[in-house]
């Protein structure tokens, strides 16, 4: 069977450094993938040319066994992959059911599509605040609300950079059980995360980035015990004396 | 009905309800009768103002829903302009294709604006450079018809006559009963006031559409309008052809009112005017514009009898209030509190049952 995403020796450089270096990894249709490493370990990077913000210096991304690798952004959403940045990013001054209604128009129709925001309004818990400007929201709720944007375009594949930066714990919590139900409707999930209770919530599998480069993989209970692991991530070597 | 409604209504314009619509009825039908109880000057004068309102409503589209801040919109103006008048001289006069060149005149505008904007846009020109491209390109435009008053400046029988201007442009006729009927006074006045009340609603579909939505998307984050799989160029440039094409219908109906066309139009104080009509009513709605527009121009035309100076000095003012007080324009700040209002009272009417808040999910 082939992955629903392959990138095969992904590579970037800006100038002297190379921030992804020659990565394969590969996510398999129905999963819910977590991406690990220290600061600076190419993960942002990796996830901004999956998505084709930034052209590979070398390599390839093939998507449902097709080669993405020159397609623009918005040609690989149509194709079916959808994104949560890191920075929340919602249309601050239009009121929440607008800006849900934008992600969904181009997939819903008539009657449908008011039920589908509807129902993405109930899912990520914002059906009270839907006609408050979306710059108006907490934090949270706005990496929420572009959570259920992400999801409204239907995609196979969800790529969600850190989606829980800046939450309190409750907050995160709640945010795993989304994306866990989201997992078990069927919807791939790849997620670049930093906090490692979180990780441990909701992840099947745990890739560990280092330099660029794919460091570890396995489920989460291997990844936590392996000593590299601890060594580079956690920092251990350097607390141990 | 419903469904007309249901599509000239939406997030996008302020005034859905039944009193907006029965007020802009009224007022469509005083507009219609006004010529009545008025002197043909006054008619002509008002009609002289509503020219203008085409290209402020295409600077709504392109900046107020759009955000790109086009500083061009004379440059479309003066292109279509003269456009008209080539071809009005050329050829309108004796076959009586006044009108087929005043579509032509709008087809030339839309190609100009089709060229600069793709490279523009596709170019990923954004924020204040928008304004320098525009800004230089009606001031080139402007800059190369000023010195074009050499008689070897000659398209046909139209000569382009440098900073003096053209003259003897055929008005807009149509074939007639006696022979011709010529488009000025009143004529001219039904006639441009036909073009506004179809340019407003169009304009109203156009912004409430699933188009719309993705234009004000992009103007309010165009990273997140693209990952939701639009590609944001093609929205960005119709909207720009669009809104200068429209800023070319005024351009062509200035151009055939006056049977003139000078390239002071196309100039540095020509190219501010719009920015400050939209500016001061409130660029993110088109009704705003549109009366804001009217306002400002009747504003400024009364003062400028007194005193030119002073009546720029006055609407340079009245920006800077306006930027200070009511960024978003002063009608679309009365319109927000006006809203504001009626749902409070509107909340205020519904009784609460038993005085204490409803507990979610009580309500089945």
């Amino acid at each position: 069977m082939t992955a629903l995403l392959q990138a095969n020796g992904l590579e970037k450089r800006f100038g002297g450094l190379k921030a992804v270096d020659g990565l394969s990894l590969a996510v398999e249709e129905g999963e819910l993938h977590c991406l690990i490493g220290p600061n600076g370990a190419g993960k942002s990077t990796f996830f901004k040319l999956i998505l084709g913000r930034y052209p590979p210096t070398a390599g390839t991304v093939h998507f449902k066994g097709e080669d993405i690798t020159k397609l623009v952004a918005a040609a690989r959403v149509r194709k079916g992959m959808s994104v949560k940045m890191q920075v929340p990013g919602v249309f601050p001054q239009l009121p929440v059911v607008q800006n849900l209604t934008i992600a969904l128009q181009s997939h819903f129709g008539g009657s449908d599509l008011p039920r589908e925001v509807e129902r993405l309004l109930a899912f990520v818990d914002l059906t009270r605040d839907a006609r408050k400007l979306a710059g108006n929201l907490s934090h949270g709720q706005k990496q929420w609300l572009e959570i259920a944007m992400a999801v409204g375009v239907t995609p196979t594949l969800l790529l969600l950079d850190e989606p829980t930066a800046g939450m309190s714990p409750e907050e995160t919590w709640k945010t795993g059980e989304m994306i866990l139900s989201l997992n078990k409707g069927g919807m791939t999930v790849l997620v670049v995360e930093h906090d490692m209770a979180f990780v441990r919530q909701i992840a099947k599998r745990v890739s560990v980035l280092h330099f660029g480069k794919l460091f570890a993989q396995g489920d989460i209970d291997t990844i936590t015990n392996d000593e590299a692991v601890q060594e580079i991530y956690l920092g251990k070597g350097h607390h141990a004396h | 009905m419903k469904n007309l409604l249901s599509l000239v209504n939406g997030p996008q314009t302020f005034g859905q309800g039944r009193t907006f619509w029965s007020a802009a009825l009224l007022l469509l039908v005083a507009a219609l009768f006004f010529p009545l109880f008025v002197s043909n000057y006054t008619v002509g004068n008002v009609a002289f103002f509503a020219v203008w309102v085409f290209m402020a409503l295409g600077l709504s589209l392109i900046w107020g829903y759009g955000g790109m801040l086009s500083f061009g919109q004379t440059a479309f103006f003066g292109m279509a302009g003269y456009s008209y008048g080539v071809i009005a001289i050329n050829f309108g006069q004796q076959s009586n294709l006044t009108f087929l060149s005043l579509i032509l005149a709008l087809v030339m505008a839309g190609l100009l604006a089709l060229l600069i904007g793709y490279f523009m846009i596709y170019g990923r020109i954004t924020g204040v450079f928008v304004g320098i491209v525009t800004l230089s390109l009606t001031l080139t435009l402007a800059t190369f018809v000023n010195q074009t008053a050499g008689p070897e400046w000659r398209i046909g029988r139209a000569r382009l006559n440098g900073y003096n201007g053209m003259t003897r442009i055929p008005p807009l006729s149509i074939p007639w009963v006696d022979g011709k009927l010529y488009f000025e006074g009143t004529a001219f006045y039904f006639l441009v006031l036909a073009l506004l009340v179809v340019t407003y609603l169009g304009l109203r579909i156009l912004v409430n559409s699933r188009f719309g939505n993705v234009l004000v998307a992009i103007r309010e984050n165009p990273d997140r309008a693209e990952l939701l799989g639009y590609d944001i160029r093609r929205y960005q440039l119709a909207a720009f052809v669009i809104g200068s094409t429209l800023a070319g219908l005024s351009g062509a109906l200035y151009t055939a009112w006056g049977q003139f066309i000078a390239p002071a139009s196309m100039a540095l104080p020509a190219a501010a005017m719009p920015i400050i009509w939209v500016a001061v009513g409130g660029r993110k709605d088109l009704t705003a514009t549109m009366v804001g527009t009217l306002l400002v121009l009747w504003l400024f035309q009364s003062l400028i009898v007194i005193s030119q100076q002073y009546a720029l000095i006055f609407i340079g003012a009245l920006l800077l209030v306006t930027i200070l007080f009511t960024p978003g324009g002063y009608l679309v700040w009365l319109m927000e509190h006006w809203q504001a209002y009626t749902e409070r009272r509107r909340e205020r009417a519904v009784p609460l049952p038993s005085g204490r808040p409803v507990a979610e999910g009580a309500a089945e």
